[in-house]
């Protein structure tokens, strides 16, 4: 019991401190700052732990319904990093914007503790717990500035459509138990084939219910509103972690319940990774909100690493990690680049307000290069390798056509990215931004710029980590 | 000999950029300029004595090096041999005579334009470097980032349709080698290009993979019909920047053909002939047609270059010594000429603002300097004996003659075009009557201008009167290219039966 105890401390501990800060946020005043330093404190404490914990074997508890393996304590390890700099760059953005509300990390590490349990379950009723934790979480998030009109519009929208999606994906869950008798896994596993209709039929409920929370196509409506409704901040938020924590769980469902019907389930990938490819890179042609854009990006990127699962193989699995690793340190550094764009003492999200500003600040003009150049996938930034490695699993399981079809999309979606490029370096200053003095925001800029444009150097350091965090 | 003398090379234009980036910024720019020139110079030197030490008896690759890069799979290597020392010397050579000239013609952000022409340097020589496909096709592809910048920034009025244009041109074509690349390491288990010589991809797989690879080289080359980025983004570029990408990224792909098409694919190549030799001859006779018509100098000279390019291709698909040496020796000589001329009509582009060859004539009244040296690389660019021009597209026919007369008949009618719209060009904006009065008050060139032109037209010359020069680094690595080429003819045809 003490052992499994021990296994489960990172989210013991994080339960803890989020009621312990909570009561802390509530008797004190103005406690905001407080409670985001805390908060900080806190993530660190659970990455440290979970280092320290980091055993290369898989371990499972409470009759196999929680697992813990290495797979599970990277993506953690991932999704507690992003958090981190995700607080921490946004830091004046929530003053500016009157959002400081004390509620706001603790709802943040809510929904980090529904992330872990989703990551980490072996069972379906753990998983839905999970997932719902975290959603429910987001939710708030979304319509954190409830003065405003288009936050709480998107707070609204997202429920109603992630409502629907979780019914779904809870009727496949239903179905699941049904055919095969079983919430765990590994049952689940041994029960499925080919030939039991109904249970394919689950996995294509439970799949559409995966495809919502990561926003891939057809079941991305809600991205483009949602990041453009929500403060900067959330919307930051909102494109790293419930991503990682998404694609882990698609890729436990992939390997572990659904692993006997790979032939059932690739085709629907593919398809949802094509479409994804393809929406991202059109849809985002047109967009004249930085937000909006970088809601259509997400879901291009989406379609990228779901390529990788598509694969169906270990390999595939590693370059589609690999994939949202870099994703994250790039939508980090395009979210912190995005948080400098103020104006007379007003944060935009116009691309044309960009225009021109490689005149008055170079260092922002270059990050922004060096990001969107990433983002575009261009040798020899980060964001090239990311996609070398998902497009070396797809070509070497012969699907060429996924590949082909892959790279020139990426051609499609250099196109809005380097019209961006354009307005910063090509076009007329109109206006300079005003000044802003946080350093953090600059040092989150400056460190995902340093990995993109070294990540040259030692292409396969992280590519060894993660195959390490496979086992089987 | 352990000095990594290749890594240098590439990385010195690099370490030099970091330097600008960190000099202070004066109004002059002068510590920026100093240090660009000392790289650049430093660089050339470097090379002539890679060139020096290289020993052209060899015909294997030499001063290799390897360290290993992408666990497991993908070694950093570089290596040369006689065909790639010669673009390496190439870029060392021009990419200093660009930072000059820009000291005169680039009137702002002059930091920034001198760390991008040395980032570039260090690409593209790179390129000509590597001895992995992956290594390759990621100095190929960066190369666009700073040549996209080039163009947009400090680029003409239409700069940001013609930036786009060249972007999205190159990294389309450039997508399918990629592809290419992976499938060639899931096929043969490697990406270094020497193992892959030996390997052998089977015969099956090469028309794919050929096609992957001219897709991107066809681009880059640029062959007709997809030649279409090349006079916009000419037009539009900077001096520099057009110098640059005429001299220097157009023989990346002839380069690349040479280095990897013929080699990697020869049944394909083989197969491919009547293609290349359709699509050179097209680009022979249609550019230069096109040519004759233009109204803009820049413009007229980019379609030249599509020209000369289709001599270029012509030569390396006839698979024979002459035609192949003459088809190095024509990217070296159009590196050189194409240099020269525009950095001619940027010259006279600073003092009057204008393109059109209309609003000159008879500059040779008053910039008598200018126009003799206009006049050199007009003559070398209509491949008049005496001049590099006139080696390489001689010996281009030549080796044509010996593959396929009627294709090497059409070609010469090309020589003839060529000569016709060069001669014309000179004509009408050296010599005639002075229309326009902004040019009466024109001064001649100043002692920069005077000496990078000097420089090149003396190379011009010394390369049309010695051309053993070249010819003696390359041909060892030539034969040795052609007779693997027809051994791995010979063995993949022979291996079914």
């Amino acid at each position: 019991m003490i052992n499994n105890l021990n296994i489960l401390l990172p989210e013991i501990f994080l339960s803890l401190s989020i009621f312990s800060i909570l009561l802390i946020g509530v008797f004190t005043k103005n406690s905001y700052n407080l409670v985001n330093k805390l908060c900080l404190v806190v993530l660190l404490v659970t990455i440290i732990i979970l280092i320290n914990n980091n055993q290369s074997i898989e371990i499972k508890i409470f009759s196999g319904i929680f697992i813990k393996d290495p797979f599970s304590s990277f993506i953690k390890i991932l999704i507690l990093i992003s958090s981190i700099f995700v607080l921490v760059s946004s830091q004046t953005f929530i003053k500016d914007n009157k959002i400081d509300k004390f509620e706001y990390p603790i709802i943040i590490l809510l929904s980090i503790l529904g992330m872990f349990f989703m990551v980490s379950s072996n069972d379906l009723i753990l998983f839905y717990l999970g997932l719902e934790l975290q959603s429910l979480s987001l939710y708030i998030l979304a319509s954190i500035d409830r003065d405003n009109m288009r936050s709480s519009e998107a707070g609204i929208k997202y429920f109603v459509l992630s409502a629907l999606s979780s019914g779904l994906l809870l009727y496949g869950c239903s179905l699941l138990y049904g055919f095969s008798g079983s919430t765990n896994f590994n049952v689940i596993a041994s029960e499925l084939n080919s030939n039991n209709i109904g249970l394919v039929y689950a996995m294509v409920f439970v799949l559409v219910g995966l495809a919502f929370k990561i926003s891939a196509v057809p079941f991305h409506m809600w991205t483009p509103d949602v990041y453009e409704g929500a403060p900067t901040s959330i919307t930051s938020f909102f494109a790293v972690a419930p991503k990682v924590a998404g694609l882990a769980v698609l890729i436990r469902f992939m390997q572990v319940p659904f692993g006997n019907i790979m032939s059932e389930w690739q085709a629907i990938l593919i398809f949802i990774s094509i479409a994804s490819m393809i929406l991202g890179a059109v849809a985002a042609i047109g967009q004249s909100n930085i937000k909006r854009l970088m809601a259509y990006s997400s879901i291009g990127h989406i379609g990228y690493a779901l390529a990788g699962v598509a694969t169906g193989t270990t390999n595939g699995y590693i370059s589609s990690i690999v994939y949202i690793s870099i994703y994250v340190v790039m939508n980090i550094g395009a979210f912190s680049c995005i948080y400098l764009m103020k104006k007379d003492g007003k944060y935009t999200e116009e691309i044309k307000d960009l225009s021109g500003i490689s005149k008055k600040h170079p260092l922002i003009a270059f990050a922004f290069l060096i990001i969107l150049f990433s983002l575009a996938g261009i040798p020899p930034l980060g964001g090239f390798f990311a996609k070398f490695y998902v497009f070396m699993s797809v070509v070497e399981n012969e699907m060429y056509m996924l590949a082909i079809i892959g790279l020139l999309t990426t051609v499609i979606s250099a196109f809005y990215y380097l019209r961006i490029i354009k307005t910063i370096y090509f076009d007329e200053l109109t206006k300079p931004f005003d000044q802003i003095k946080n350093f953090n925001i600059y040092i989150t800029v400056f460190l995902s710029c340093t990995i993109l444009a070294t990540f040259f150097l030692y292409p396969s350091s992280l590519n060894n980590i993660v195959s390490n965090i496979f086992i089987n | 000999m352990n000095f990594p003398i290749l890594s240098s090379i590439i990385f010195i234009p690099l370490l030099g950029s970091i330097f600008i980036l960190l000099s202070r910024s004066q109004d002059n720019n002068s510590s920026a300029i100093n240090v660009s020139l000392f790289t650049g110079f430093v660089n050339f030197f470097l090379s002539l004595f890679l060139w020096h030490s290289f020993d052209n008896q060899i015909s294997d690759f030499q001063f290799i090096e390897e360290s290993n890069w992408i666990n497991g799979f993908i070694k950093f290597k570089l290596g040369v041999d006689g065909i790639s020392i010669l673009f390496i010397v190439l870029t060392a050579f021009i990419t200093p005579l660009c930072l000059i000239s820009c000291i005169n013609s680039v009137k702002f952000r002059v930091k920034e334009f001198l760390i991008a022409i040395l980032i570039l340097e260090t690409l593209m020589i790179g390129v000509f470097c590597s001895l992995d496909l992956v290594i390759f096709y990621l100095f190929f592809e960066a190369g666009l980032i700073p040549m996209f910048l080039i163009i947009g920034i400090w680029g003409g009025p239409k700069r940001v349709y013609s930036a786009f244009k060249f972007f999205l041109y190159t990294l389309l074509g450039s997508v399918l080698m990629l592809v290419a690349i992976l499938a060639i390491y899931w096929i043969t288990g490697t990406t270094d290009v020497v193992q892959i010589y030996e390997i052998k991809i089977p015969k099956e797989y090469q028309n794919l993979l050929w096609l992957a690879f001219f897709s991107s080289f066809a681009v880059k080359m640029p062959m007709w019909p997809v030649h279409t980025w090349l006079p916009d983004a000419h037009v539009e570029a900077p001096t520099a920047g057009s110098v640059i990408l005429a001299a220097i990224l157009l023989k990346m792909a002839g380069y690349g053909f040479l280095r990897f098409s013929i080699p990697m694919f020869p049944v394909a190549s083989e197969f491919f002939v009547p293609l290349i030799y359709t699509l050179s001859i097209i680009a022979i006779i249609y550019a230069s047609l096109v040519a004759l018509m233009q109204d803009d100098m820049k413009k007229l000279i980019a379609y030249s270059s599509v020209a000369h390019m289709g001599y270029v291709t012509l030569g390396i698909f006839t698979f024979t010594q002459q035609g192949l040496e003459g088809s190095v020796f024509q990217m070296i000589s159009h590196g050189l000429i194409s240099a020269a001329l525009f950095l001619c009509v940027g010259v006279i582009y600073d003092r009057v603002h204008s393109r059109l060859i209309s609003s000159y004539g008879g500059i040779v009244n008053f910039m008598p300097k200018y126009a003799f040296l206009f006049m050199i690389f007009v003559l070398g660019a209509l491949g008049l004996p005496g001049t590099s021009g006139f080696l390489g597209e001689f010996l281009v026919l030549v080796g044509a003659f010996q593959r396929n007369s009627l294709v090497a008949v059409i070609a010469s009618v090309g020589v003839v075009l060529g000569a016709a719209y060069m001669l014309w060009l000179a004509k009408r904006v050296i010599f005639g009557e002075t229309k326009n009065n902004l040019i009466k008050t024109l001064k001649d060139l100043n002692f920069s201008e005077t000496s990078i032109l000097s420089i090149l037209a003396i190379t011009v010359i010394l390369l049309g009167f010695y051309p053993e020069l070249l010819m003696e680094t390359m041909t060892i690595s030539i034969k040795n290219l052609i007779n693997n080429y027809n051994s791995d003819l010979v063995f993949h045809l022979t291996k079914i039966q």
